[in-house]
């Protein structure tokens, strides 16, 4: 099935981020061996996988913060294996971490007003206000004036989500933004997902919050030990035994609440 | 050919002690991820002993041997490891990095304290008298024993981490770094014994070192920089090679040996000796140009200690007008020296400034602005012919910033500590090759004159209006670096310390902005130094000492790197503890040293030093509108560096 999924060519345009054949190795041990996915412009691609199955490490991979031993990654079909991260981010991509980097010592505005004014200078585009804006469709307003710091765990993702978004990205990585938000939180951290890929940006997201992912993506990448074993829809990815042996073992009854 | 092998012997007998303290330096910073800026220092100290023991005491070589190397220096490393290192695992690079200058200001305070009066010591050759001929070169004994015993323990440190469980345990820890720096905790065994190894390796080279200086005896500022060479092998190393560093000082010794023995002949005498002492740094340079740039890493490592709020243009400008009135009052008070040395206290106030932007906001440590200081000075002094000019004033800050970039540059793109290292060798090159040249600075004592800045239609200045206008020149880069800091560039420059790999993946360049930074704080430097030198009329490398840089620098953190008040503190400190000193007895020469090096340690951790203690904030509505921020809480509190344990 995933190889049916993968044998579909789709035009080089149509991938705003491709991953080729990568693998990364650290010293004996294989992170990722001749991983390859495309993530359409548009749509929410889901990357599941059980911890330590190197989810991380091909966001840093794609992001330019790991060098893979072999394979290439192309953004909007321009090859970026050998840019520096601060290169693919003019190109477009933007990430979250699933450890939080946020600039700890500055208000929850000014993350995000670095990542405004790292962009083009236009004089008629007010970036205050658009900071504003910005924290304000992630639901994080009221704590405009805190030094993210000291925001709880939840918050400070938000905040970092927001920041992504400053730089207008074309591919959006995120790295477990549901984790420290409540179930509501959670809910509409996903309907916000939609809108953005609804506005032509593409969205690869991990999140350990299965059912959130079954319900929002419109493609799902299954990753078990450095290795893609399974692709497609979410109803594909549901009904794969090999999925369900790795990983979504009792999926059979998903209506008992997300997998913790 | 046999002056050319004489010359190969000479180089490889040094590059074999730079060796060895250079895989100490290694051994401790793979092992502990803190790199000991103190290194030099313990090898003073072991020679000083070893001198000790050896001669008043007239013990025997051997014996004091195994007392110096085995006893004292491990001891040192357990104890420095125990008081100061172990309280500040976790906490920022730049912070442990001037813990460690603390360690060495201390080493060197006591020393002089110890050692300080002027008596020749002399430590006689190993195996005196004994020599072989080899290849038609006279080899002494005791140069093939340096070289046996760099072998040795180059082939023995390589043995231990590859074979014995607790070198492999070593060595685990080897193949990461950043990740024990970083992960907060480190396993104490295994850090300690980083240090007591590196000690160790430190104390051998110094005692290797002792009967090599000659005829000029041990000194205590030379043996503790001859480490920068040692710097410079470890840097051939990337800092984690064994095999690397060794090569690295070998070949930093043969370069040494080769110029020293051949530019005799082809260059003016006087050029020499000036050559000779900057060859470490142009090796260290080359070394910076040859490593690869650092991999950005997600550290996942929030930095939660509440910086003070950034004052508002209205509150530095109110700020600054209170400072220029509080210190036109002083001078209708002040007098004599006391009038002078607040003078010069405020001038170093601009230089401690410039560290408030660079290190303070940037998170990148220098150990040159001294260098810049003097450069200013001197510039100011030519440009204006011994008087005082705008446009020697302009000339000055043009120069130093440029030349502060020019430094920079290799090192930017590389980590924090890398930067510091250039800077350091920079400063050591600059003050013997420059500062120290008498075709340079000629005349009485080796100064320059540098008049001081006339009003514009006046003639002269006197020592009361020159501290006003040092004051509104303090109040005017005060107002300056506050609003640099409120700016888009300001929000960078914060933004690219709390965390390098966000930075990058929002697009921004940080060489860039490191370089701007670099830039505008040596410019800012030189005008504190074109200040400094008008109120004493002259400029010399007395005034540029290398050691005055990274004083004011821990200073300036203990007082508060991020307020432009701490930089005021700083500067006053650095002028007035000096003034003092000369009152007490020479035991005590190195009084700054010593406070700034105790001062250091004992604030550990706290990242935003006096002023940002908890009650004082609370208490005081600092000058220049550093006003007290908000209380800690929140998720992170626990998993980085807090605003905890200020004095504890």
């Amino acid at each position: 099935m995933s190889s049916a999924e993968l044998a579909v060519a789709q035009p080089e345009s149509e991938d705003a981020l491709e991953v080729n054949s990568v693998s990364v190795r650290f010293g004996g041990v294989a992170a990722l061996s001749n991983v390859s996915l495309r993530v359409h412009a548009g749509v929410v691609t889901g990357l599941i996988g059980p911890n330590g199955a190197g989810k991380t490490t091909l966001f840093n991979v794609v992001s330019g913060l790991q060098r893979p031993n072999h394979g290439e990654v192309y953004i909007d079909g321009r090859d970026v294996t050998r840019l520096g991260p601060h290169r693919r981010a003019r190109l477009g991509l933007a990430r979250t971490f699933q450890r939080l980097e946020l600039f700890g010592t500055l208000s929850a505005l000014d993350n995000v007003r670095v990542g405004l004014e790292a962009r083009h200078r236009e004089s008629d585009v007010d970036e205050l206000d658009t900071a504003e804006k910005l924290l304000e469709r992630v639901g994080v307003h009221a704590r405009r004036d805190t030094q993210v710091g000291s925001l709880p765990t939840g918050t400070a993702r938000l905040v970092e989500l927001a920041r992504a978004l400053s730089i207008s990205p074309k591919v959006l990585l995120l790295d477990e933004p549901c984790s420290g938000l409540d179930d509501s939180e959670s809910e509409a951290l996903g309907a916000l997902l939609r809108g953005l890929a609804q506005e032509g940006r593409s969205i690869l997201l991990v999140e350990h919050d299965t059912d959130l992912v079954l319900k929002i993506c419109d493609h799902i990448y299954v990753l078990d030990f450095g290795e893609i074993i399974a692709s497609g829809s979410p109803e594909v990815i549901r009904a794969d035994p090999a999925v369900q042996a790795a990983y979504l073992g009792h999926l059979d009854a998903p209506e008992t609440g997300p997998l913790s | 050919m046999e002056t050319f092998l004489s010359f190969t012997v000479i180089g490889i007998v040094a590059g074999a002690i730079y060796a060895v303290t250079a895989m100490g330096l290694v051994v401790t910073y793979t092992t502990t991820g803190v790199f000991n800026f103190a290194q030099g220092a313990v090898g003073m100290v072991a020679a000083f002993s070893y001198w000790e023991l050896t001669q008043s005491y007239h013990w025997p070589v051997v014996l004091a041997l195994v007392v110096v190397l085995l006893v004292e220096a491990p001891l040192l490393g357990a104890l420095v490891e125990f008081i100061f290192m172990r309280r500040i695992y976790g906490a920022s690079a730049d912070r442990s990095l001037m813990v460690t200058l603390g360690v060495l200001l201390i080493m060197v305070g006591v020393a002089t304290a110890v050692w300080g009066q002027q008596t020749l010591r002399i430590v006689p050759p190993f195996f005196e008298g004994h020599e072989v001929t080899i290849f038609g070169v006279v080899v002494t004994y005791q140069q093939l024993l340096i070289v046996i015993v760099a072998v040795v323990i180059a082939l023995g440190l390589r043995l231990y981490f590859m074979n014995f469980r607790s070198g492999v345990a070593m060595r685990a820890v080897v193949d990461d770094p950043e990740l024990l720096a970083l992960a907060g905790v480190a396993p104490y065994r295994v850090s300690r014994r980083g240090w007591m190894l590196g000690f160790m390796l430190a104390g051998l080279a110094g005692v290797l070192l002792a009967p090599t200086v000659g005829s000029t005896g041990l000194n205590i500022d030379t043996l503790t920089l001859l480490v920068v060479n040692g710097y410079a092998a470890a840097v051939v190393g990337r800092l984690r090679s064994l095999p690397w560093t060794f090569v690295g000082g070998i070949a930093l010794g043969l370069a040494d040996a080769y110029a020293t023995g051949y530019l005799p002949g082809h260059i003016p005498a006087a050029l020499v000796e000036q050559i000779a002492t900057i060859i470490p740094a142009v090796f260290l340079f080359v070394a910076l140009l040859v490593v690869p740039s650092a991999r950005l890493r997600a550290i996942g490592r929030i930095p939660v200690h509440l910086p003070p709020k950034v004052a508002n243009a209205r509150q530095s400008l109110v700020g600054s007008g209170l400072l220029v009135v509080a210190v036109a009052v002083i001078s209708v008070v002040a007098a004599g020296s006391t009038l002078a040395t607040i003078s010069q206290g405020i001038a170093l106030g601009i230089v401690a400034l410039s560290l408030v932007l660079l290190t303070g906001y940037g998170g990148q440590v220098s150990l040159c602005q001294y260098t810049f200081l003097g450069v200013g000075a001197f510039t100011m002094g030519k440009v204006a012919g011994g008087g005082g000019s705008w446009l020697g004033l302009l000339a000055a800050v043009g120069i130093c910033a440029a030349l502060g970039m020019l430094v920079a540059l290799p090192a930017l793109r590389l980590r924090g500590l890398y930067l510091a290292l250039a800077t350091l060798a920079f400063g050591e090159a600059m003050y013997y090759g420059f500062f120290s040249n008498s075709s340079i600075f000629p005349g009485y004592g080796g100064s320059i004159t540098v008049g001081r800045l006339a009003l514009p239609g006046t003639q002269g200045i006197g020592d009361r209006t020159e501290m006003i206008e040092i004051a509104v020149f303090f109040g005017a880069c005060a107002i300056g670096v506050l609003a640099l800091r409120r700016s888009a560039f300001g929000r960078r420059l914060v933004a690219m310390n709390d965390s390098p790999a966000a930075f990058a993946t929002l697009g921004i360049d940080a060489t860039v902005t490191k370089m701007i930074a670099f830039g505008v704080s040596a410019g800012m430097a030189g005008l504190g130094g074109v200040l400094y030198a008008g109120v004493q009329g002259s400029i010399s490398a007395n005034d540029v000492e290398l050691f005055a840089s990274l004083i004011l620098l821990l200073f300036v953190s203990i007082w508060g790197i991020r307020t432009t008040a701490g930089a005021l503190l700083a500067g006053l400190t650095a002028t007035i503890l000096p003034s003092l000193s000369t009152h007490l007895p020479p035991a005590w020469a190195q009084l700054s040293g010593l406070v700034a090096g105790l001062g250091i340690v004992l604030l550990g951790r706290s990242p935003e030093g006096v002023l940002g203690v908890p009650w004082l904030r609370a208490r005081v509505r600092l000058p220049l509108g550093d006003r007290d921020a908000l209380e800690p809480s929140g998720a992170f509190g626990q998993t980085s560096e807090g605003p905890v344990g200020v004095l504890s």
